[in-house]
């Protein structure tokens, strides 16, 4: 048996380790919100649609990279599709406008999935076992799942794409700018129109990504859209115009959660952890608003 | 013709029409299917409701309903919420020739929340291994009826379970098991019955709740790695059942030695959790199959015409989809006994519907009648017991389908009644409840 020290540690990995699954999928609501500067209601909505899309072409005997291959298609055109649908014609309108109409796509989005396949649950297996790994147990006594480190590796590879993306190309500075002010960003020349659509698209691949890696996690059903849930707070924490801040705001929620869970829970009847991370991110809100990496709003008044 | 003449006949047409109308609605019996066919837990209420809206169904196409009387039926979406659920119900309560028949709110809170309202109304609920447990208590509660098992006798059905396991019940001294649970009513409704058989046994129990919806357990599982218990009782619903299969082979912990609540032992509690269900066990109150006569009847005389209300016919014989059935037979068995009562052939009132449920017997006779024999255990309900079963058995999951592993094991009614008797008498002091004197 572990001992407390190892114990501990085991609970921190886990928790960092959590945190990542989380931080996948604040990804998604980061690059909406970088580009539009709009709190994306339906990014769980998109994250469900995405894995039950996937998972319904492969039991239909599809292969596992074309069925990939396929859904990455129909998300890109839901970005297209969104782009002139919903926000065309809301171009210029206040922030709230916008969020209204995602939370107005979430219920379409959920809908539609399943109308098209069905409301029952998948199993997903995407070929990575969900096990201990043998070798670590061995030596420290902790169990720490080989899925757990896949699905870091992925966000890595991720981040560093989207922080490449962003910074060095010309898309991704005219993606910021957007961010900024349409009309400023319209009267300079930038085709909003196509930014919006390739954003949307783009988060509809870490839709995917995410609806994998959980749905391969709990399965692919309608719970899927609750993860949107655990990206909340990571937002708050991490700023919700930084992708390093997503990162790191995933660790810190997932770390302390399950640190508070396992050593508070106990005191004060368990269960705490669904709670926890926004009473840490409020907290933390007092001292930075904008969070960890937000960038800092000074508006002349 | 005279005007008087023409305003004779109209009248005399008028007047056939409504008793036409009046004959051709008497002879309808309408029971609410208020359920759940989208939103997360949308696997458990279409397989529910379309096993049972298909038993109607057989009833109506083969037989021409009960003794003529044809079952008729409007959905309403409740998507598991209580407000949705008593809107539902107050929607439906005065549709049909005689209103609502009888109300199955497939959900534990809905239930505590019509309690009043369809007491007052004089409209039975059925919670069929779901709902307040201490509706069993007929003299308290009248209208209520939490039929063939609670949660209190299935969960000492299932440490006998674990006693035969381990060797005996003596055997069940020292050991360890953790309950764990959804963080709502419905998870914590069975501590207390786990406290008081862990002091009578002997046994050490943990309880751990999972925030809802639980489709992130680590922490709840590392406890449990911490606590090494002999046995896991998973009492979860929705995502919470298979992230918990999965979590717990994510530290290791053995899937035989997980025994979970019937609401943790469908097809879609184990298929989204993969080979990591392999060698789980759950309580079962019916069990699942095409084999039976009375789905096979289904087959061929409703799915056989076209109609039928599952869209996937693979979902047929499904755990919830027997549920379903069972609570089919349940309504239609509580309905002829009432006719039998109040008059064959005619439609009875929710108050009629409330003597047929708590008169009702189904042995093993009616249930080969019915073709039901091993689909569910028989019942007898009566004005003390409004339960009338409580035994449960259990079935292994072997990755692709469920296998009954037990015989049917009885509940130890010397735990739970007094239980229900206290806490029943308790509701009952702060309602102003007098309770019925049962043996008049």
């Amino acid at each position: 048996m572990a001992g407390p020290v190892s114990f501990f540690f085991e609970v921190l990995f886990s928790g960092l380790l959590a945190g990542v699954m989380y931080s996948l999928v604040a990804l998604g609501f980061v690059l909406i919100y970088k580009a539009s500067g709009v709190f994306n209601f339906a990014q769980g909505a998109m994250v469900f649609f995405a894995a039950l899309t996937f998972v319904s072409l492969v039991e239909r005997g599809v292969n596992f990279w074309l069925a990939m291959a396929i859904t990455l298609a129909v998300m890109i055109l839901l970005g297209i599709l969104t782009e002139r649908v919903v926000l065309r014609p809301l171009i210029n309108q206040p922030p709230i406008t916008l969020f209204m109409a995602t939370i107005g796509l979430t219920f379409f989005l959920e809908g539609l999935s399943q109308g098209i396949w069905g409301a029952q649950p998948h199993g997903l297996d995407i070929g990575i076992r969900d096990e201990p790994m043998e070798w670590l147990a061995d030596r420290t006594g902790m169990f720490l799942s080989q899925f757990d480190l896949f699905a870091s590796g992925i966000a890595a590879v991720l981040v560093t794409v989207l922080a490449l993306f962003f910074q060095r190309t010309r898309i991704g500075r005219a993606l910021r700018a957007v961010a900024d002010d349409h009309q400023a960003a319209l009267a300079v020349g930038i085709p909003l129109k196509h930014i919006w659509a390739i954003v949307w698209a783009v988060a509809g691949f870490v839709a995917l990504v995410a609806g994998l890696l959980w749905g391969a996690r709990t399965g692919v059903q309608y719970a899927l859209t609750f993860v949107a849930l655990k990206a909340l707070p990571v937002l708050i924490l991490g700023g919700f115009e930084s992708i390093a801040g997503a990162i790191v705001g995933g660790l810190i929620i997932g770390a302390s959660e399950k640190l508070a869970e396992v050593y508070l829970g106990p005191y004060v009847g368990g269960g705490i952890e669904s709670w926890f991370p926004y009473v840490l991110a409020l907290a933390f809100l007092l001292f930075r608003p904008e969070g960890l990496f937000g960038e800092k709003h000074i508006d002349r008044v | 013709m005279r005007p008087s003449k023409y305003l004779a006949a109209g009248v005399a047409l008028a007047a056939a029409l409504v008793a036409g109308g009046a004959l051709a609605q008497a002879k309808e019996q309408f029971v609410p299917a208020n359920g759940y066919w989208v939103g997360p837990y949308a696997p458990g209420g279409s397989g529910f409701f379309g096993g049972m809206l298909d038993y109607f169904l057989l009833l109506n196409e083969r037989d021409g309903g009960i003794n003529g009387v044809k079952l008729t039926w409007e959905k309403c979406e409740t998507e598991y919420n209580n407000a949705r659920g008593v809107e539902c119900y107050e929607r439906s309560k005065n549709k049909g020739p005689t209103g609502a028949t009888v109300v199955h709110p497939l959900s534990t809170g809905i239930t505590y929340s019509l309690i009043d309202k369809a007491s007052a109304d004089k409209i039975p609920l059925i919670s069929m291994g779901y709902g307040r447990t201490d509706a069993a208590d007929g003299r308290v509660f009248p209208y209520v009826f939490p039929l063939i098992t609670t949660y209190w006798s299935q969960n000492t059905a299932k440490i006998k379970f674990i006693g035969m396991r381990e060797g005996g019940m003596d055997k069940l001294k020292g050991k360890k098991i953790v309950n764990l649970y959804h963080d709502s009513a419905y998870g914590k409704e069975t501590i207390p019955v786990l406290d008081v058989q862990a002091k009578k046994y002997g046994f050490q129990v943990t309880h751990i709740p999972v925030p809802h919806p639980g489709n992130e357990q680590q922490s709840q599982w590392l406890q449990i790695r911490q606590i090494r218990p002999d046995w896991v009782i998973l009492r979860g619903w929705g995502v919470m059942n298979p992230t918990a299969i999965k979590a717990a082979q994510r530290v290791g912990f053995p899937r035989n030695k997980m025994l979970g609540v019937w609401w943790s032992g469908a097809e879609e509690d184990v298929i989204p959790a993969g080979d990591a269900a392999k060698g789980y066990i759950a309580a079962g109150f019916n069990l699942p199959g095409t084999s039976f006569p009375v789905v096979q009847g289904i087959l061929k005389e409703v799915y056989g015409k076209g109609k039928g209300e599952m869209e996937d016919r693979s979902r047929i014989g499904s755990i919830y989809y027997t549920r379903g059935l069972v609570a089919g037979i349940v309504t239609a068995e509580a309905i002829r006994t009432a006719q039998e009562r109040f008059g064959k052939g005619k439609p009875i009132t929710g108050e009629q519907m409330r003597w047929g449920i708590e008169n009702l017997n189904i042995d093993e006779k009616r249930l080969k009648e019915l073709g039901a024999v091993g689909l569910m255990q028989p019942l007898k309900v009566s004005c003390m017991d409004h339960e009338g079963g409580g035994a449960v058995k259990f079935l292994q999951w072997d990755g692709a389908k469920w296998n009954v592993i037990t015989d049917w094991i009885a509940s130890d009614q010397s735990i739970v009644r007094p239980m229900i008797e206290e806490s029943a008498a308790k509701y009952a002091k702060e309602k102003g409840i007098t309770p019925r004197d049962c043996k008049s």
